[in-house]
């Protein structure tokens, strides 16, 4: 299939799983703010910001509405929902032809129904709406299209985005309070509250709760799930007969940061959580910069020059 | 500002003209005022918040709070319909100096009940002391010989409680009823909670309210400890009689949030003096039944023969101590109004102190003199029959008409053992939103409580049930009662004193972590070369997209800016 195709299928996977989990973070976190009395505000919003990568402003006191407004609805800031939104919608157009009708309507209605402006208690609401759209979207994929490479690239692109975005979650582990509440808040944010508390039993520990969202192997948001289906999309697309090694650089990555997460003890990585997290958000993004390299090389955009002489 | 609570005086002015004494308002101090401004201290933030609203914004954000119910399922049967369970907009405030006294209140009460339960079930202490009648136990419906022996691994019978308290017309707390056998309503405290915070946000800001979300977590706690001796990881679960039970929707709440199994009577089987459950993986031991099920259908075996709620064989279970059963069957000889009348003694026979929150004012029917002047009074005092609960069977002697009171005279006098009298009390009213505008309503409020056999934990707040007919004294949703979220404000006492090294700490802790992640740096997201935000994309993409864009549309060869907001205006047509 031709590259720049592949590499619209892999972004609309990307930000559709974007604006998902930018949803969830925020809707926990905002409520969080509400129902909590002992967050301080000002600093919560700060580390969100920072934790979402964007820019935090030096001075002034930043209110959940500051962060709602970035966040959510800038249409200019590059890590807002309304970004990615409009994003999927763009890669989709520009790979019309090969991305099923089903989806792009999904994906245009969404980006032009996307609201410009949610009233403070319409907030839950807005970021379950954002949530429905990008399950419908996912849903219709999966449902319907047959597993060539077109949906190998959407598939890569949503586990190397939700990678990252777990890595983002469990980063923001600093946010809060030392103890248990938190762990519960990280755990809403990606829908694993409920499938945590039948698997471990008991009340959200540290130790259990981190090893559930990095390393389960059958929770599909864990940071292990995503890398190991990133990986297995990787050699899908590729299959090799070579005995022994990996010759692409992507793959070479994403093994070595599962490998990381995987055998280092939970502990290490607990202890030290904020730089373990960097490193799989580095991966994440090393690992996308490698397939582009690969799979979608830009090459020299030939451009009329005139003659030269 | 003065829309909101315009009237809200109207209704309390009339009454008083009737003679009896008016009800504490708990958030105007002086609530016969056509349109109270002044407010009790408690209640000032929530005020100044709710005053900047008009009627129809409220009216419109109730209605939100009725759709998001629906959407969740969190709903009733009324008439075969499905309805929303109703909660009124305006919160409940209790600041956390009262609440402190009354959760020792609660605590107290809790562990009285304990010593009290345990001492009938076993030595009958003080049957022989002489503090309360061997006949009104044995004479009581939920008196259970069969519970005798039975004791949990870490002796505590009332794992959960839901004492009921009124504040009377001086504001003061008072104890309505005990319910120690399957208290209901601790879903509706969580729920309540996180659709107001979704809803009206703007009543949380600069209000510390106690969360309570901890609930499921302390109740699994105190599950687990109760687990029979030598079982290290305990299989809890949770027994409901099935989908057609009006608190299925809590059953599913507590284990779902305690991460456990939803069982029914079905479900189970008992084999070996053991419960058993039946799953994929072939029979799975249980150990501590957290049951929603009445102690009549719990075991066909030893009680009604006809139960199908229950699994044959659990009490044998229990008593052979393979299985912890909780609440405690025989729990509900405690529950019983004419025992409530003997707490006072019982409080001071058992833990030797004063009750710290007194009972309502009740004469026993079984003394003659007390049967004589009740009869003489009926038409002003509140007859209530005393195994029933949330006013079952309850007769309030103003509102009845003639020909009840005669009935309720011949029941009194057949059977003086089966009913108390009480005087009328007005129940505190707080404001609620109803047909007419904002109005006073009649609340009382049940506080949970969750006992591990170290520590009675009182969880901060509880559910306030509204009457919200106006003047209806009997505040129960089967009755057509609307709940209110109830907010304990303020910081816990013990946050300053002896956790406070390590609450501090660990706050400043984890500023410093902020700080170091914001050393390490921020991880921007990635972006498609295509996508890439304007602002950084360097000089030679942007020549790339504009020629793109002067392919596609020849008219727009202008600046970069300009090609994007053409795209942009493209999108939205």
């Amino acid at each position: 299939m031709l590259s720049r195709i592949a590499e619209s299928l892999f972004w609309i996977g990307r930000y559709i799983e974007r604006s998902d989990g930018t949803a969830r973070i925020l809707d926990v976190h905002l409520q969080l703010l509400l129902e909590d009395p002992w967050i301080e505000e000002n600093l919560a919003c700060r580390s969100l910001l920072q934790l979402m990568g964007s820019p935090v402003p030096d001075e002034g006191e930043l209110t959940r509405k500051d962060v709602l407004a970035t966040l959510a609805m800038d249409r200019t800031h590059p890590a807002s929902i309304a970004y990615s939104i409009t994003s999927a919608r763009e890669n989709a157009r520009r790979a019309r032809e090969i991305v099923p009708t089903e989806l792009w309507e999904c994906l245009n209605t969404t980006s032009a129904r996307m609201p410009r402006k949610v009233a403070s208690e319409k907030t839950h609401d807005y970021f379950a709406w954002v949530r429905e759209r990008a399950a419908l979207a996912v849903g219709i994929v999966e449902a319907g299209a047959s597993r060539d490479d077109a949906w190998h690239f959407f598939t890569l692109g949503r586990s190397l985005e939700q990678a990252d975005m777990t890595a983002r979650l469990l980063a923001t582990r600093s946010l809060t309070e030392a103890s248990g509440p938190s762990w519960t808040t990280i755990l809403r944010s990606c829908g694993a509250y409920e499938s945590y508390l039948r698997t471990y039993r008991g009340v959200p520990s540290a130790r259990n709760a981190a090893e559930y969202l990095l390393m389960d192997r059958l929770f599909p948001r864990s940071i292990v799930f995503s890398v190991s289906r990133a990986e297995q999309c990787l050699r899908d697309l590729e299959p090799r007969t070579d005995r022994a090694g990996v010759t692409g650089q992507a793959q070479r990555v994403l093994g070595q940061i599962r490998s990381q997460l995987e055998y280092r003890p939970i502990m290490d990585i607990l202890n030290d959580l904020p730089l373990q997290m960097m490193r799989v958000q580095d991966a994440t993004s090393t690992a996308s910069e490698a397939i582009g390299n690969r799979y979608f090389p830009k090459g020299n955009v030939p451009t009329w020059t005139g003659e030269a002489s | 500002m003065v829309d909101l609570f315009t009237g809200y005086g109207a209704t309390t002015k009339s009454r008083k003209r009737t003679g009896s004494a008016s009800a504490w308002d708990e958030m105007f101090p002086d609530p016969s005022s056509l349109t109270p401004t002044e407010t009790r201290a408690a209640y000032k933030d929530v005020y100044g918040a709710l005053a900047r609203m008009t009627q129809e914004e409220l009216r419109g954000r109730t209605a939100a709070l009725a759709s998001s119910y629906l959407a969740q399922g969190v709903t009733f049967d009324f008439a075969g319909e499905e309805r929303p369970f109703p909660l009124d907009a305006v919160p409940r405030v209790i600041e956390q100096p009262e609440w402190v006294t009354v959760e020792a209140g609660i605590k107290q009460r809790v562990l009285a009940l304990e010593a009290f339960l345990a001492d009938i079930y076993g030595p009958q202490a003080a049957v022989h002391d002489g503090v309360i009648p061997a006949s009104l136990i044995s004479s009581s419906n939920h008196f259970h010989r069969q519970a005798a022996g039975i004791v949990s691994a870490n002796n505590v019978r009332i794992q959960v409680s839901g004492i009921d308290l009124i504040r009377d017309e001086k504001g003061a707390w008072r104890v309505l009823e005990d319910n120690v056998r399957v208290p209901s309503g601790v879903s509706y405290v969580i729920s309540n909670r996180r659709v107001m915070a979704q809803t009206l946000p703007e009543l949380f800001v600069s209000m510390r309210v106690r969360p309570v979300g901890d609930y499921p977590n302390k109740l699994l706690q105190a599950l687990r400890a109760s687990a029979p001796a030598g079982v290290d990881d305990p299989n809890v679960v949770v027994l409901t009689p099935g989908v057609f039970n009006s608190a299925y929707f809590e059953h599913t709440l507590l284990a779902r949030l305690m991460g456990v199994e939803l069982v029914e009577g079905r479900d189970l089987f008992c084999s070996g003096g053991r419960v058993w459950m039946r799953t994929t993986a072939g029979p799975t031991r249980v150990d501590v039944i957290y049951r929603r099920v009445d102690d009549e259908f719990l075991d066909p075996l030893q009680f009604r023969a006809d139960s199908q709620l229950g699994s044959p064989g659990m009490l044998m279970a229990a008593r052979l101590g393979n299985v912890t059963i909780a609440n405690a069957v025989g729990n509900g000889v405690a529950d019983d109004k004419l025992v409530y009348t003997y707490l006072p003694d019982l409080i001071r026979y058992y833990l030797g102190e004063d009750a710290i929150i007194p009972n309502v004012d009740t004469w026993r029917l079984e003394d003659p003199l007390a049967l004589e002047e009740v009869l003489d009074r009926l038409d002003e005092l509140v007859v209530k029959p005393v195994d029933g609960s949330g006013g079952k069977g309850l007769v309030v002697g103003p509102a009845a008409s003639k020909a009840e009171l005669a009935t309720l005279r011949k029941q009194l006098l057949r059977d003086p053992r089966g009913w108390i009298a009480q005087p009328v009390v007005q129940l505190s009213t707080i404001p609620t939103l109803v047909e007419d505008g904002m109005r006073p309503r009649h609340a009382d409020l049940r506080p949970f409580a969750v006992n591990d056999g170290t520590d009675v934990w009182v969880l901060p707040g509880g559910l306030t049930r509204v009457a919200l007919p106006e003047g209806e004294l009997v505040v129960n949703s089967s009755q057509g009662g609307g709940s209110k979220d109830t907010w304990v404000i303020g910081l816990e006492p013990d946050f300053y004193h002896e956790s406070s090294a390590r609450n501090i700490q660990g706050l400043v802790a984890d500023q410093a972590a902020n700080t170091q992640a914001t050393a390490a740096g921020t991880h921007p997201v990635d972006h498609s070369p295509q996508d890439k935000p304007l602002g950084n994309s360097d000089q030679q993409e942007q020549q790339q997209q504009q020629q793109q864009q002067q392919g596609r549309q020849p008219v727009s060869a202008g600046a970069p800016a300009a090609s994007k907001s053409s795209a942009q205006e493209d999108r939205e047509c």
